[in-house]
């Protein structure tokens, strides 16, 4: 199982699009009901922000197999203005945007692996990984 | 000369519809028409092409060919079997043209393909247009559709209204949700509304900032909101992701809901006597007369 798809994130529905694939790999994969919802979740999280902040990107999936690890790797890609603080968008409750603030860090405690890359002006890549237990 | 090509395809229209019906056959085992019956297949490609020369012969387009697209867009025939049958007759009907004539130039050449072309043009477009203009009415249809589903208010009783959601949450619905909540609470003079998820697939931070906002507003009017039908898995991403839900009270069924709903509002489900018992009374009343 080595294959990666992606989702272009350009309308608010789009996100539900990235949703919706992204849980099916993790169906696919094995994951439980529970782990399909952080995943779900974390996807429409990171969508979201694409949506809001950059306006276009995409969202990319790849089922991960090593040889005694099963996974799905989840990076969203953007062109957009980029992170100006990346340890204040970390913190709880931070937003620009009037939300909760709880998006990146909630990605973080939702998935197993989390990296991001911002670049001012250039865009942010935010790679996310959850492996099968 | 244009008179001239015309009365020339039209003298000859049973050759050039022998070819076009070969060409279209042939294009048969691509796979959208693969479900289709072979009779029906050839009677709708014979109906297409008599269409096509009736408009070609009436200088214009003519109503059979909207009922034509009509009965076709009924049936759910791809517009691509449309699109491809026009070609192929520009094809077929271009080398039909020059292979009658003795000698071709250029200038002949750019004369029949034009020619050609403002017959199959307009009856593409109207195909398209026709087509395209099922599509949107279909969509304008389920956006309403949509639209009338998507925030309902149930008043099941005196002072309590539910609020089941289904489905995606995005902002424009968000919006309505809000809406819809804060009037039906006024209109229905209710004291508890009851918000039921179960139907929602993901509670990310946005979904749970415009509940939250939500229940804040219905708050302010004076009244409590319960949020119900928190899955297990709900409640776990909820809880990762960092959520302050304790603003208000929540359950995990609608059931538990409704019955804190009616704590609230000084009510509670009392039982009534067992119906046995009171037939079996009656009986005794009855034996001692």
């Amino acid at each position: 199982m080595d294959f990666q798809s992606c989702v272009n994130i350009k309308k608010e529905w789009d996100i539900v699009g990235a949703r919706q694939l992204g849980r099916d790999i993790a169906k696919k994969i094995g994951f439980g009901t529970v782990d399909q919802a952080r995943i779900a979740t974390a996807i429409s999280e990171l969508a979201r922000n694409i949506y809001l902040y950059a306006g276009s990107g995409k969202v990319c999936f790849e089922a991960i197999d090593d040889m005694n690890h099963k996974g799905l790797s989840i990076i969203a890609v953007d062109e957009g203005p980029g992170i100006e603080e990346l340890s204040q968008v970390m913190e709880d409750g931070f937003s620009t945007s009037g939300g909760l603030g709880a998006g990146l860090p909630g990605v973080k405690r939702l998935m197993d692996e989390f990296d991001i890359v911002s670049e001012q002006g250039r865009g942010t890549e935010i790679k996310v990984v959850k492996w099968l237990r | 000369m244009d008179a001239k090509l015309k009365s020339l395809v039209l003298e000859n229209s049973n050759d050039i519809v022998k070819m076009w019906l070969e060409e279209v056959q042939s294009n048969k085992n691509k796979e959208y028409t693969s479900t289709i019956s072979d009779e029906l297949f050839e009677s709708t490609n014979r109906e297409f092409v008599n269409v096509i020369f009736s408009s070609i012969e009436n200088q214009g387009l003519s109503s059979e060919l909207d009922d034509f697209s009509e009965r076709l867009i009924n049936l759910g025939w791809p517009l691509s079997y449309l699109t491809d049958g026009m070609q192929v007759f520009r094809r077929v009907t271009i080398d039909f043209i020059l292979s009658q004539s003795d000698k071709v130039d250029s200038e002949y050449l750019s004369r029949v393909m034009q020619k050609v072309d403002a017959w199959v043009g307009p009856i593409i477009n109207r195909l398209v247009n026709e087509y395209s203009g099922s599509w949107e009415h279909i969509v304008s249809l389920q956006r309403v559709a949509l639209q009338e589903l998507s925030a309902p208010l149930i008043p099941v009783m005196e002072n309590i209204t539910v609020m089941p959601l289904i489905g995606t949450i995005d902002t424009e619905r968000a919006k309505l949700i809000m809406e819809n909540l804060l009037d039906g609470v006024i209109k229905h003079h209710a004291d508890v509304v009851l918000i039921d998820i179960t139907g929602v697939p993901v509670v990310d931070t946005m979904v749970a900032h415009h509940i939250i906002q939500a229940a804040e507003a219905v708050r302010l009017i004076g009244s409590t909101c319960i949020l119900v039908g928190i899955r297990p898995e709900i409640a776990q991403t909820i809880v990762n992701l960092g959520i302050d839900l304790t603003k208000f009270p929540t359950k995990s069924s609608l059931r538990k809901g409704f019955q804190s709903a009616l704590e609230l509002t000084n009510r509670k489900i009392v039982t009534t006597e067992e119906k046995d018992e009171s037939i079996e009374k009656l009986i005794d009343s009855l034996d001692g007369e």
